[in-house]
This record gives C-alpha cells, sequence and structure tokens, in this order.
C-alpha cells in the first residue's frame, strides 16, 4: 500500500498543478473574502451563488467563460474527451488528478460540467458527425453552454414519467409543455431535452430525445428563487416550439436508451463538491465560544466530530480504493453511489450543529455577518437542495440496494400499462 | 496510489476465508457459546497455529513467519467474519504486540516463539474497576519483585499461560507511575474466576494477584505510552475483524430478506428494508476504507497511527454494531431466537467496539490526536 504517484501521473500531476498556481487563486477552508458565498458547493450545473442582481450574474458569466477558455487551452477542460472532440484523449485518473488539484483553488464552476460531463458524452455515442464536429469543441471551451431539459413537475425520481409532448409535423417535431429544476437554463445556448412522442406506448418505450438551440422560439426560462433566496434552477416552458428531424438523437421511442447515456456520465460529472466539511467545523470550534470554553474543548462537541471526521476520511479513503482501481484498469467499486449520500446528510447535520454552537449569532444570515461568513447558514440552506438534487437520499439507497446488493426491484404499477392509462393523481 | 492489498495478500485472504468456512462453521462456535466450561476452541486454535497464523507478524528468529501487518490485517477481517471463538486477539494483537515491540532481547526469545507456534497463550491486563481505565484508578502495585491486586475483566485471562500487566510501580497515582510486568500465570498467588460475557465465545475472567513474580516490560514508569501505541496497533487489527463481522451480518439480512415472503412479495422488496441494507452497505465501505488506512499506517509505521487507528476503530464499531442490530431487525421474531445466528453477532459487536476501550473512548482520542497532529 502505498499513496505515490506513478512517475508518469506524477508528471501529469505537476502539469495541472503548474497551470493551476499560475492562474488561479488559492481556496482557504474558511474563506475571508466578505460575502464570499463561494466556500459553498456547486453540483453540476448549479454555478455558485452571484449576489448582486443581473450584471453581477452576467460579469460572472464571463469570467467564467474567460476561465474556461484558459483552461481547455491548456487541456485540462475535457480529459476524458477524445483529441478529435478537442479533448485531452485522457484518463481517468488523469481526470481525478486534476480535480484533486483544482479542488484546492477558488475556480468558478457550475457552468459547463453538465456540457462536458453528460451531454456531450451523449452527443458522442447518438449523434451525428457533423454535429460532433459543429457542437463538441465549443462545449469544451465555454464558447457555448449547454443544459439538459429532463425533470418535469410530475417527473422527478420518477424521470421516464414525463408528459412533454412531442408531436410529429413533416420534417418537424413539435415540443409543448413544461420542465423543471433545469439548473442554467436562463444563461445556455443549447439544450438536450426528452420528450413524449407516444403517449400510448409503456412509459419507456414512448420517449424521444432532441438536442435545440434555446432561442428557438416558443420556448421560456423562468429561474426558481429557492431555500436560498438564490437561483440556480429554472422552469422552462415549452409553447409549440418547432424543431427539425434532424435534431434528434437516436430513434423515434428511444428516447429512454439515450437518456440512460446521460444519466450514466451524471455520476461522473458530479464532482467533488468543495465546501462544508469536518475541515470548516473543526476550524470554527476552534473560534466558538460554549458554556464552558471553546466549543472545541467540549466533549460532546467532540464526539460529534469525530462522527464526521471518519465518514469524511471515509468517503475520501474510499475514493482512493477507486482511483487504485482505475489505475490498474479496473471499474471503480462502491464510491460513486455512496458519496452524495454521505456529503449532503453530512453538511446537513455539520451546518445545523454549527448554529447551534453559534448559539443565537447562528440566527443571523447577514451579507456583513462576521461570524464565519455566513458559510454554515449557506450550508443549511444548500444541503437541503444538495440531498434531492442529482438522485434523492432514497433514489441513491434504491440503487444500493438494487445495483449494488443485488436486492428485488419495488413492486411497480406502471410496468405493464400504457403510459396514457397510468393514474397520475391530480396532475 | 495502491490503495489496495496485494495479490499474495489477497491470495491469503481467499486461502483463510476458505478454511474457515470449512473448520469454523456455525455449530463450531456455538460448541464454545453453549458450553461454559469451554472458553476457546482448541480444535480450530491448534490448526490455524499450524498454519501459522498465530506467527504471521512474528519475526522469523522468533519463530513466526516474518510477513508484515497487512497480512495480518487480512488474516483479522477472516477471524471477525467466521466469528472464531480464539483468543488470537487477545494473544497475538496484545501479547505478542507488546512483546515484539517492547521486550528485550532475552523475553523476545523466551515468550514470542511458543506464543507464534500457538503452544502458549498470552493476554493483557489493565482494568479493574467500572469505567474508563486511567492512571489514577490502577490500584493493582508492584513492589519488591512482586504484584498485589486485582484485574477484571481479562479477557482470554481463563486460557492464558502469560500476562501482561499494568502495575504501579511508585504510589504517586499518576501516568508516569505505571509500568508494564510480564507475569506466568502458572504460579501460586494468581488466582482466577471466569465471568460471563456478552458474548461467550470471548470469554473474560478476573484475577487476583498475591505475591506473584513478575518481570518488567520496556521501561519503568512508561506504561501508559506502550499501552496507547499497542492499543493503536491492535485497533486497526479489531477494526478488521469487525468489517468481516458487519459485511457478514448484511450478506445474512439480504439472504434472508430475500428468501422470506410476506404480503405476496420477498420482504427484500420493500423500501423500508433496502434502504436499511443501503445504510448498513454505506457505514461497512466507509469503515473499511478507514480500516485500510489504518493498515497502511500500521505497515508503514507512520506517525499517522494515532489518527489512523482511532478512526478505523469508530468507523468499524460503528457499522458492525449497526449491521449486528439491523440484522436482528429485518430477521424480525426469528431474529432474537437463540437457534437463529443473528445474536451471534450482535454480541460479537457490541464485545470487539467495548475490549479496548469504548467507542466514546476512541472518539475522544480521535480528536485529541487530531489536536496533537495538528500542533506538530
Amino acid at each position: 500500500m502505498d499513496f505515490n504517484d506513478s512517475q508518469q501521473e506524477a508528471a501529469f500531476r505537476k502539469e495541472a498543478r503548474d497551470f493551476l498556481e499560475a492562474n488561479a487563486e488559492k481556496r482557504s477552508i474558511i474563506s475571508d473574502k466578505p460575502n464570499d458565498k463561494s466556500p459553498q458547493i456547486a453540483v453540476a450545473g448549479a454555478p455558485e451563488t452571484v449576489k448582486g442582481g443581473k450584471e453581477a450574474a452576467q460579469e460572472a458569466l464571463e469570467r467564467a467563460k474567460v476561465w474556461q477558455k484558459k483552461k481547455a487551452e491548456a487541456g485540462f477542460a475535457a480529459i476524458l474527451w477524445p483529441k478529435d472532440f478537442g479533448g485531452y484523449g485522457g484518463s481517468p485518473i488523469q481526470q481525478v488528478i486534476y480535480s484533486q488539484e483544482e479542488h484546492d483553488y477558488l475556480v468558478p464552476s457550475g457552468y459547463f460540467e453538465i456540457g462536458i460531463g453528460m451531454l456531450g458524452p451523449t452527443m458522442m455515442v447518438w449523434g451525428k458527425d457533423e454535429d460532433k464536429k459543429r457542437y463538441l469543441p465549443k462545449m469544451i471551451t465555454g464558447e457555448e453552454i449547454w443544459c439538459q431539459l429532463f425533470s418535469e413537475p410530475s417527473a422527478g425520481s420518477d424521470l421516464a414519467g414525463i408528459k412533454m409532448k412531442a408531436e410529429k409535423d413533416g420534417d418537424e417535431w413539435v415540443l409543448n409543455g413544461q420542465k423543471v429544476w433545469t439548473s442554467g437554463a436562463h444563461f445556455a445556448d443549447y439544450g438536450m431535452i426528452v420528450a413524449r412522442s407516444d403517449p400510448t406506448a409503456l412509459k419507456h418505450k414512448g420517449l424521444t430525445y432532441f438536442y435545440l438551440d434555446m432561442k428557438t422560439p416558443g420556448i421560456e426560462v423562468r429561474p426558481i428563487k429557492q431555500i436560498s433566496g438564490t437561483s440556480n434552477f429554472n422552469e422552462v416552458f415549452f409553447n409549440d416550439v418547432r424543431i427539425p428531424d434532424s435534431q434528434r438523437l437516436g430513434g423515434e421511442g428511444e428516447g429512454w436508451k439515450v437518456a440512460l447515456t446521460t444519466l450514466m456520465n451524471e455520476r461522473l460529472a458530479v464532482g467533488d463538491p468543495p465546501g462544508l466539511d469536518f475541515d470548516q467545523i473543526f476550524e470554527a470550534t476552534k473560534e466558538l465560544e460554549v458554556e464552558d470554553g471553546l466549543a472545541i474543548k467540549n466533549s460532546e462537541v467532540r464526539q460529534k466530530m469525530a462522527d464526521w471526521y471518519v465518514q469524511s476520511r471515509g468517503l475520501q479513503y474510499t475514493k482512493f480504493r477507486s482511483i487504485t482501481a482505475l489505475s490498474k484498469g479496473q471499474t471503480p467499486g462502491p464510491e460513486l453511489s455512496i458519496s452524495k449520500l454521505v456529503t449532503a446528510s453530512k453538511m446537513q447535520d455539520v451546518s445545523a450543529y454549527a448554529l447551534e454552537l453559534m448559539d443565537s449569532a447562528g440566527m443571523v444570515h447577514h451579507d456583513q455577518n462576521p461570524v464565519l461568513k455566513n458559510l454554515f447558514q449557506n450550508g443549511y440552506f444548500f444541503s437541503a437542495a444538495m440531498r434531492i438534487a442529482g438522485g434523492t437520499d432514497e433514489v441513491l439507497r434504491n440503487i444500493i440496494a438494487e445495483r449494488v446488493l443485488g436486492l428485488p426491484q419495488d413492486d411497480r404499477a406502471d410496468k405493464k400499462v400504457p403510459f396514457n392509462e397510468l393514474p397520475s393523481g391530480k396532475n | 496510489m495502491n490503495f489496495d492489498f496485494s495479490d499474495d495478500q489477497k491470495l491469503l485472504r481467499d486461502q483463510a476465508r476458505k478454511f474457515l468456512f470449512d473448520k469454523c462453521d456455525r455449530k463450531s462456535v456455538r460448541t464454545i457459546l453453549d458450553d461454559d466450561q469451554l472458553h476457546y476452541h482448541k480444535e480450530l486454535w491448534s490448526q490455524i497455529s499450524e498454519m501459522g497464523w498465530t506467527g504471521t507478524a512474528i519475526p522469523e528468529e522468533y519463530g513466526g513467519l516474518g510477513l508484515g501487518m497487512l497480512e495480518l490485517c487480512v488474516i483479522a477481517e477472516e477471524l471477525g467474519r467466521s466469528l472464531a471463538p480464539t483468543p488470537f486477539s487477545s494473544s497475538i494483537y496484545l501479547f505478542a504486540e507488546f512483546i515484539k515491540n517492547y521486550g528485550t532481547k532475552d523475553q523476545k526469545k523466551k515468550f514470542l516463539p511458543s506464543i507464534a507456534s500457538g503452544e502458549k497463550i498470552g493476554t493483557f491486563a489493565l482494568s479493574e474497576t467500572n469505567g474508563t481505565p486511567k492512571p489514577s484508578n490502577v490500584k493493582t502495585e508492584y513492589s519488591s519483585e512482586k504484584i498485589n491486586g486485582y484485574k477484571s475483566p481479562v479477557s482470554d485471562g481463563e486460557t492464558a499461560d502469560y500476562l501482561i500487566i499494568a502495575a504501579n510501580s511508585d504510589n504517586k497515582g499518576n501516568r508516569n507511575s505505571l509500568s508494564l510486568y510480564i507475569i506466568d500465570l502458572h504460579q501460586d498467588g494468581v488466582s482466577k474466576t471466569s465471568l460471563e460475557t456478552i458474548d461467550p465465545t470471548r470469554p473474560a475472567c478476573s484475577m487476583k494477584f498475591e505475591n506473584v513474580k513478575a518481570e518488567l516490560l520496556g521501561e519503568q514508569g512508561m506504561a501508559w505510552d506502550m499501552i496507547e501505541n499497542i492499543f493503536n496497533r491492535a485497533a486497526v487489527l479489531y477494526s478488521f475483524e469487525q468489517v468481516g463481522g458487519a459485511q457478514v451480518s448484511l450478506d445474512e439480512a439480504k439472504k434472508y430478506s430475500m428468501e422470506r415472503f410476506a404480503f405476496g412479495r420477498q420482504i427484500g422488496s420493500f423500501q423500508a428494508l433496502k434502504h436499511k441494507m443501503a445504510d448498513m452497505y454505506v457505514k461497512i465501505e466507509l469503515a473499511r476504507s478507514n480500516a485500510y488506512y489504518g493498515a497502511w499506517a500500521l505497515s508503514t509505521d507512520s506517525n499517522e497511527l494515532p489518527v489512523a487507528a482511532a478512526g478505523a476503530r469508530v468507523s468499524a464499531s460503528d457499522a458492525f454494531n449497526y449491521a449486528a442490530k439491523e440484522n436482528i431487525q429485518i430477521h424480525g421474531g426469528v431474529g432474537f431466537t437463540w437457534d437463529y445466528d443473528c445474536h451471534l453477532f450482535y454480541r460479537r459487536s457490541k464485545l470487539l467496539s467495548l475490549n479496548i476501550g469504548s467507542t466514546r473512548q476512541w472518539k475522544e482520542n480521535l480528536i485529541s490526536n487530531l489536536e496533537k497532529r495538528n500542533i506538530v
């Protein structure tokens, strides 16, 4: 057992580190920038929160694009993509190494992950050559941003239950309906969408998959104000949106298969979220006073901290096991399925407990909050979303139970019934 | 990065698993559970000794195989899986490690070969009263080359031939008053009283010492430092036993949930049960990874050991305690019968999380070692 890089890995790590050192600023455990909400956590496609209205958001987007261009020129923007499409043609282990290094730096995140991580790979599998040539290189450089139009008001965990209508009209399709939880739809140039082309077929059989220009007439994007007061997600309404059949990916009725390509990449795209963990609360307990002195000296606090430490490091070492498997050319083990499940709840517990330790000062969530820069107040809100986004805790437990442990699937009411005959409640 | 066991170590694991599957089935475990007079499985003990497991990490010059601590971790996991009713941990993780790390050349020559061969069994005694052992509640004394006092509980005390004991070498009652001594238990003045334990396959006794001959181990007044170090080493090994036991608890819960039908379906298809088993799996994977990190620190003599060992211990105790109790829950009524095996794991899980300091004690160790590391 050792933690050493191979010679090749060490060379790649140095390359990555040199690039980051020259182009980005190091992250501190608890950011000392006033108003900096960025130590909170970016899930794929949910960019760091920007305060200050539209202009500030636009500036942040421009900064992100500048950063992405630099990253792309250095080759690190799409390490796993083949060189033909502007990628690095690298290995999973190189992707891991770069992510490890980038984790220590304050860089824009949440704008490009969905495209590069999920939608690009979908196009590589299902797209025509001319599409790949046209769209993929600009996805990497950040010139064009993509969003994923999957979830709907009545189809979240049960994604295949979507109702967005796709009706064929000559060489065109007409889309009508609503998508929701679409990260980045408000700044995305393109999107990929799955819609129901045959409501009389079984649930998974009547779907078709397309890509589209977000400026197509009939698309309306409305941001959703979240629990945190900020907006990373949107509702997207489709009103007689016409797109050519040439923008179909996969066959008619094959949409679920194509969507699975996207979703299989999701687990890889949702990276290693920086932010609120044992290290942050460990630092905080050295500052916060409770009734008998510094929080870190209180035995109840210490007991709880130990639990979070072993969860946090347990995940890190699980990742080391996966990296080992990757570098031996094997498929990684359980890491991907347990990481978000553990991280999100841990963040929620850590945040809530840190607020307890602040006592009444924990109530304050003001811009100029001098106490630990709102870190835990932000985490308290963000973690509630993180337990749901990208697969709820419950869906993740089902995945572990069924795919990892091999337990039987739930009894399902929707297996043999045409979609339009399924009970659907008030919707 | 290579954060995994080697192919040879995995081969050793496979062999150990197969061997224990054949020789240490539940029936053998129950022979010790059901009979108050039996303290360990003698036949199994002599078989695993013959194969050299007891000498795994003991140097060849003292009769061992001279392999490393990683090999011992591999064997520990298998012993945990099979619930092996032997004094392996007392004799090997504790007694042998104390002698190996702190014994003089002569002491190593005197004790290690018979421990490595399994011919003799050693153990360790610290606690005397309820609650967390600390220097101030050790009353056993060493003076004029004799030990007087009382220890309880002493794991595997009934079967042990040798004992390492913590005793006061002066009467100040502080950390540097304590020294370690080696006792040959086959002498006058040693009296043992059997104690029933929550897991009778891991027995204990109390011991009284009246003018018992003893020899010093390591430096006088340094007992506490030595105990901390050996407990750290043992914590990693125990964490592998715990991970092994936890994994089998999950496997058996899963098996039962797929065989048992209720409401016209396999109970393993109910989310309430699936989610429980998913949670077991998560805790076990975290514990396994923490144990690996402990194994790395142990095998490389890293100064990360105190943190790594405590992390492994806390995580493994959590995983095994959870898996064992929820295994009973998933079995329903039969889960708390004597006939079903669930209680064997439930017993073992709690015993293993108490034997070298409770989980809360190890959580405290973890945080205090993290504080120390930060200062350094």
